[in-house]
């Protein structure tokens, strides 16, 4: 594979936002220019939500640049900013942090975590605290356009990688914001994951670090040493490599239930399952804590959480009563493989490859089906014979289906779908 | 019994590439073979094995295999007969030279003359080689062109996406196949397996059927093929 260096990956985006949102900042109050954009986003926005055309985000978001391009930055002024980035979690635990803060808080809740998305949900709600969840390729931009209080750094894995957005890019890329400290404000704190070592070497530059030592079972991407390709050297104490780059010593300790943060012990009980749903929840309360937010509080708020964006929820079609769990790349998949083997009943696994998915879905052969073994699994979505071909090589029971022909109700169902799979399935069922 | 080796799939193994592994031990053992399942990782030695699988990778993990394999008894083993199957990065490793990292190049494996120099643009997409009587498909991700020696065979001609340089695709020798098509190929293309197969076990296979047949039938059709 060809991997351009210092090169970030092309945009994917309706266009080149990088271009439009600049890095620098423009010191100053709300300018005449941003009341217009402001509006045009608002009307926009909501035109296009009673057009029928979606959560009405995008449109809005791309009219306002067009009127003010340094919108996003004036809008994030003396608004404390927290910011979510990472392959896996970064909805969740945007709602977290949100959730935890309490009262209101802006949040781009409907998955449009590039520009356009922020500006929504910054112009939907003036209040003074801001979550943003952000699509790694454009974490950059919103760093040096909205100097974040708080950056979280879950996870790096291979995701979608027909969109060449391979890992080791995105952390270099990572590392360069903090390195060259352009357009980066001293005062920003990183939450980041020490179990990662690719997320450790993208923040360990970074000016202050909140190092989590949180349950993270995807290692897969990060079996050489990021900075001198050697093996890494994994051990339950942690991670080396003998050019000395090593595992940093955490001040967030997460296992379970049980987590420490800066000494201060507690038990976390979610109603969201899931280990990883625990590891996203104590990195969510490490940027709290950050911020100064009484952590106790936070805890309670953030343990009520039951579904975000609808995932996890209780849905029902044709007789049948769905839960609905998302998975988008193998590490998601393996972490919820796991999470789905707890729920009784029979499970439904739903796959596309359309273009927000990754157009290739080699990734099947990354996720250990085979701890699937003895379960019926029902294929359903666009590839579910790359599903089934997969489920065969693992020794999985497998049933082609497809939602004009779904088995009969006998009980509970468990729907795991990938991006746009899940979309269809939230859109296809009801409460 | 075969022994079937993934090697490195800790630096090259990008793309799921694991899974045509475990799909030449499935489709032997559901033959009635005894088939072994082995994982040559970085600090490993390379031990003997009868198929040799490589994957893809990005460039720093490429560059480390290809010294690793270099310094390996890898072209000993296979001039004594072991086979071996390579996709992507793995396909530009067997050769004289790759391009990547800017514009460093590196040397290969040397197992085939081939030399891979950087394309104008990167090949992302579905990819479609015909192969005698039979259809490769599969994806395609990398930004390599690969040029072939005189003497070298292609794996087969391009139908869609782009393989080597828009034409041709991979290329072949005598128990020795490359492919630009990432992944699970062998797992979306059972014929393909059956060829390895077939070539590992030194005799003429049985028809056996499975999903992976509807799947090859599916995305032929996806591709008005
Ligand atoms: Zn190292």
């Amino acid at each position: 594979m060809v991997l351009r260096k210092g090169q970030p990956p092309p945009p994917v985006g309706p266009f080149a936002i990088s271009k439009v949102v600049s890095v620098e900042m423009m010191p100053g109050a709300i300018t005449f220019r941003d009341r217009v954009a402001v509006g045009s986003v608002r009307l926009v926005n909501l035109l296009s939500r009673r057009l029928g055309r979606g959560a009405g985000t995008v449109a809005g978001g791309r009219v306002g640049l067009h009127v003010s391009p340094k919108l996003l930055a004036h809008l994030a002024r003396s608004r404390t900013v927290v910011l979510v980035s990472g392959t896996n979690g970064k909805t969740t635990t945007a709602a977290m942090v949100s959730a935890g803060w309490g009262g209101e808080v802006a949040l781009n809740q409907t998955g449009s975590n590039m520009t356009e998305g922020h500006l929504a949900a910054m112009v939907e709600s003036s209040s003074p605290h801001v979550v943003l969840e952000v699509d790694e390729k454009w974490l950059e931009n919103v760093v040096a356009a909205t100097q974040p209080r708080a950056v979280i750094l879950l996870n790096l894995s291979r995701d979608q990688l027909d969109r060449s957005n391979e890992v080791r890019a995105i952390a270099e890329q990572w590392r360069q914001m903090w390195a060259t400290s352009d357009g980066t404000d001293e005062r920003t704190v990183v939450i980041a994951n020490v179990n990662d070592p690719l997320v450790v070497y993208a923040a360990e530059c970074a000016p202050h670090v909140r190092w989590c030592d949180v349950e993270t079972t995807w290692l897969a991407d990060a079996a050489s040493c990021p900075k001198c390709t050697r093996a890494l050297h994994f051990s339950p104490l942690g991670w080396t490599c003998e050019c000395g780059f090593t595992r940093p010593t955490a001040t967030t300790t997460q296992r379970g239930e049980h987590l420490v943060i800066n000494g201060n012990a507690s038990t976390l009980r979610l109603a969201l399952p899931g280990t990883f749903n625990a590891a996203n929840a104590a990195m969510a309360l490490t940027a709290l804590d950050a911020l100064e937010v009484p952590i106790d509080q936070a805890q309670v708020r953030v343990s009520r959480l039951a579904n975000v964006a609808g995932r996890f929820s209780q849905r029902h079609w044709r007789g049948h009563e769905l839960r609905l769990t998302l998975a988008k790349n193998p590490a998601g998949f393996s972490a919820m493989l796991n999470t789905v083997q707890e729920f009784p009943g029979e499970l439904w696994i739903a796959i596309n490859a359309r273009v927000a998915d990754g157009r290739d879905p080699s990734w099947l052969y990354d996720v250990p089906f085979e701890s699937l073994r003895g379960r019926r699994v029902y294929c359903f979505g666009d590839r579910r014979l790359d599903l089934a071909t997969r489920l065969d090589l693992a020794g999985v029971e497998f049933e082609l289906s497809s939602e004009d022909s779904p088995p009969p109700p006998t009980g509970p169902v468990t729907v795991l779908a990938n991006y746009t799979a899940f979309q269809d399935w939230l859109e296809r069922s009801s409460k | 019994m075969i022994r079937v080796a993934t090697l490195y799939p800790d630096l090259l193994g990008t793309y799921g590439d694991g899974g045509n592994a475990l799909v030449l031990v499935e489709r032997a053992r559901r033959r009635g073979f005894d088939a072994e399942l082995l994982e040559i990782l970085v600090d490993d030695q390379l031990v003997s094995a009868d198929v040799f699988l490589l994957g893809g990778g990005e460039d720093g993990p490429q560059r480390q295999a290809a010294d690793l394999l270099r310094d390996s008894p890898l072209r000993e083993v296979y001039e004594s007969g072991a086979h071996v199957v390579a996709v992507c990065a793995g396909l530009q490793i067997l050769g004289t030279t790759f391009v990547i990292e800017g514009d460093h190049q590196y040397e290969g494996l040397g197992l085939v003359d081939v030399k891979t120099t950087r394309g104008a643009k990167r090949s992302v997409g579905e990819l479609a080689v015909s192969v005698d009587d039979e259809i490769l498909v599969g994806f395609e991700n990398h930004g390599g062109e690969s040029h072939l020696g005189k003497d070298v065979e292609p794996l087969g001609a391009v139908l869609r996406g782009r393989g080597n340089d828009g034409r041709v695709d991979g290329f072949r020798a005598a128990r020795l196949w490359a492919t630009y098509a990432h992944g699970p190929v062998l797992a979306m293309n059972p014929w393909f397996a059956d060829v390895v197969l077939a070539s590992v076990l030194q005799r003429e296979l049985a028809v056996l059927p499975s999903v992976a047949d509807q799947l090859h039938a599916q995305r032929l059709r996806a591709l008005g093929l």
